[in-house]
């Protein structure tokens, strides 16, 4: 089997948004999560990375921010600061879904 | 020998992709029609055929529309879209023009009126990439108007610019009204003259509005062009400082009409100065703003999430919204409390910007 797919590899592959909620340290290690294992880690932990990088450097910019977001096309990543980590909501973006949005506390 | 187009029509239902198979046969220019049920399939047509146009469902199974919407906005920004769906909430309709569809028809509506859909089609294949308004290929809004105006039309006329909405109100051929970014009246009518492209739609005339322009549509689009005409040449010094400060001074009116606390208007990195209104000290913002814009894109890549859309953050005193617009980055803060829906007020604001 693994000699067919070198020959016929799949150009379109469609990868999978995630959908959950992680949440990580102030290094940026995912403490918990309910996205599904099946999705990449890596993406996850660049997810969380990338996320607590805009809190410190809104601080440095002295415009601390409580919560970002990041909407796309198909994803939306809504992002509460928690005490230097952060815990992060998922939320892919399809037609059978409407958009959930977190309250504010 | 005459180039056929390509349509690839996606939906998960076979019966209904024969169906849409037979009524784009009636289409004038015979394009080759391809099919999937799948996204998977559709991707890979797309990726092996030169397809002009995409129909796509929204409601499917694994991938829904939304998401191939997204994916082949960003691979393939040539192809023309088009989403036929069974669903009928607007929050859907908004969304998908959001990702860039050039049409969205209700699939009940499509079979009602097939005519007027087929001729929307045909529209879209033959359509080049031409300055102008859409409906009336390489015609500026002064000759529709005067078209209106000659043929005595009693309409109101709808003008979109990106999320910028104007309209015109005519009565037996005369401009009685305008309106676009919080103006009425003839200072309106200039604005919306300045508009280079964009789409237009005709609405039911309302005979009962009130008339605030009185002077006759020639002399108006007369003193307009002569307005336009004197702009594009070659300004004084004085009158280059004069219109700085008039710029200044509208842009501050415009950050009060809307409740902004302040905007950031930001260019790429070596070619100009970021300029504030509302804000001092904006250096660490810009390089946040920037930052924060950068790494959106590379995770938006990464994830294959599509386009982004906006970034933003708040804190308990406001309220930040990250936007691009062309090759500029906004950034422009609001009240933590400021109600509405913030991302279509900050892009009406940003496309008011620099216009």
């Amino acid at each position: 089997m693994g000699f067919l797919k070198r020959f016929f590899r799949g150009r379109a592959a469609v990868q999978q948004l995630p959908t959950g909620t992680i949440t990580v340290d102030r290094h940026g290690r995912i403490v918990t999560s309910t996205v599904s294992s099946a999705y990449p880690q890596n993406f996850l932990r660049d997810i969380g990375r990338d996320v607590l990088a805009l809190f410190s450097e809104a601080r440095a910019a002295q415009m601390p921010l409580a919560e970002v977001s990041l909407h796309f096309g198909s994803l939306h990543i809504t992002a509460r600061e928690l005490r230097g980590g952060a815990i992060i909501f998922l939320f892919p973006q399809t037609a059978l879904l409407p958009t959930p949005t977190p309250s504010r506390s | 020998m005459e180039k056929k187009h390509k349509i690839l029509i996606l939906d998960d239902d076979a019966d209904w992709l024969s169906l849409a198979r037979e009524m784009l046969a009636a289409l004038p220019s015979h394009p080759e029609i391809l099919t999937a049920t799948t996204g998977k399939r559709a991707l890979a047509l797309l990726e092996s055929e030169p397809v002009r146009l995409l129909i796509c469902d929204l409601k499917m199974p694994r991938i829904d529309g939304l998401q191939i919407l997204a994916i082949v906005r960003r691979r393939y920004p040539e192809l023309r879209t088009v989403v036929l769906s069974a669903l009928e909430d607007e929050e859907f309709r908004s969304r998908a023009y959001a990702l860039g569809v050039d049409m969205f028809w209700i699939k009940i509506e499509m079979q009602r009126n097939s005519k007027m859909f087929i001729e929307c089609l045909e529209s879209l294949l033959g359509r080049d990439d031409e300055p102008g308004f859409r409906g009336i290929q390489s015609k500026s809004l002064m000759d529709i108007i005067q078209m209106e105006c000659l043929t005595r039309s009693s309409t109101v006329l709808r003008i979109t610019r990106g999320p910028l909405v104007a309209k015109l109100w005519l009565q037996d051929g005369e401009l009685i009204d305008a309106e676009a970014e919080g103006v009425r009246g003839e200072a309106a009518f200039r604005r919306i003259l300045a508009w280079k492209s964009g789409t237009f739609e005709n609405l039911p005339a309302e005979p009962n509005r009130e008339r605030t322009i009185v002077k006759p549509i020639n002399a108006l689009l007369l003193e307009t062009a002569q307005d336009m005409d004197e702009n594009a040449t070659p300004a004084t010094p004085e009158s280059i400082e004069d219109s700085a400060h008039r710029k200044t001074v509208w842009k501050l009116a415009l950050l009060t009409r809307e409740g902004a606390e302040f905007v950031i208007s930001i260019p790429p990195e070596g070619m100009g100065e970021p300029e504030a209104i509302g804000a001092t000290n904006i250096a660490p913002l810009v390089k946040w703003t920037r930052h924060a814009a950068a790494i959106a894109r590379r995770l938006g890549e990464r994830l294959e999430a599509g386009p982004v859309l906006q970034v933003g953050g708040q804190n308990l005193e406001r309220q930040v919204l990250v936007l691009e617009r062309g090759e500029k980055l906004f950034l422009v803060g609001w009240p933590a409390d400021a109600a509405g829906n913030l991302m279509e007020k900050t892009k009406k604001l940003v496309a008011s910007w620099d216009s």
